[in-house]
């Protein structure tokens, strides 16, 4: 039923995978976290994962900062992607809005060079 | 082929009632892409019982429809890329014959969410779209090829069926 190159490529997909994992795992900074927010490319605002918070993204989106992870409480948009989208606290981690072009993601200052807080 | 048309539309609306039975399974893993696809079970077996040009045709047709009665415009222009791409990427696979159904599916299950994934990028313009890349890649592994193993048996049943 299965071929050999099946397996192949099955095995090569789940080496890539492995090593995008790797590669993120090993990339990633340790210290404080921030939430860093952009709209269209252009960022909106940073803020700290220790202090929690509800953050109104240009009154299309609100997240919500709790306990060093964060979620998108609502969201004015039909799909609701970003609202069902698990609560993000890793770094790289991301939750996006893609109708209202809104990007939330968990940054380190270590991989940023981030030296100061936008609030 | 004879009665094209009306094979056509027999597809079409099987893959229209797959995409209706796959939003009555409450199937999230809290990633937006990760899902079974059972509309493209039709797909796949259409791609192999006639030719790429008639499974792209659905393929399309079935996405806008779909989009439109239980999606957003949003769901449309995700689905098509991730759509095109899976099928240009299943027929250069199924016509190597290197591949058996369930490896043609698994390499389009990928490629779909590649193909979803580039287009979120582009339309945020932000490459960190790309973290959740292995899980997708995994998940479109997975899905792809539980749908070529189900396609597989039923083209083996309906082995008869001449549509070429």
């Amino acid at each position: 039923m299965m071929k050999k190159n099946d397996l192949i490529l099955a095995a090569a997909v789940i080496l890539a995978a492995c090593a995008i994992l790797a590669f993120q795992y090993f990339s990633r900074g340790g210290g404080e976290q921030y939430i860093e927010i952009t709209v269209d490319g252009n960022e909106y605002g940073t803020y700290s994962m220790d202090e929690d918070r509800t953050v109104r993204i240009n009154d299309t989106n609100r997240l919500v900062i709790r306990e060093g992870s964060a979620l998108m409480e609502w969201a004015d948009c039909p799909d609701q992607i970003c609202v069902h989208h698990r609560a993000i606290h890793a770094g790289g981690e991301n939750i996006i809005c893609l109708p209202n072009k809104v990007v939330v993601s968990v940054i380190s200052p270590e991989e940023s060079g981030l030296d100061g807080i936008a609030q | 082929m004879k009665n094209r048309a009306a094979y056509f539309g027999v597809f079409t609306a099987l893959a229209l009632i797959l995409s209706y039975v796959e939003t009555l399974i409450p199937f999230r893993f809290g990633i937006p892409g990760i899902k079974l696809g059972l509309a493209n079970l039709v797909v796949v077996i259409v791609l192999y019982k006639t030719n790429w040009k008639e499974a792209l045709l659905l393929s399309v047709s079935r996405v806008l429809l779909a989009g439109f009665i239980f999606g957003s415009l949003f769901s449309i222009i995700y689905s098509l890329a991730g759509g095109v791409l899976s099928l240009l990427v299943m027929a250069v696979l199924e016509r190597s014959g290197r591949f058996s159904v369930a490896g043609v599916s698994m390499a389009g299950g990928v490629a779909h969410n590649i193909g979803q994934l580039a287009t979120a990028m582009i339309a945020v313009s932000t490459y960190q779209v790309g973290y959740y890349l292995p899980v997708l890649l995994i998940a479109g592994l997975a899905t792809g090829a539980v749908i070529g193993l189900a396609a597989d048996a039923v083209l083996k049943r309906i082995r008869n069926l001449d549509l070429k």
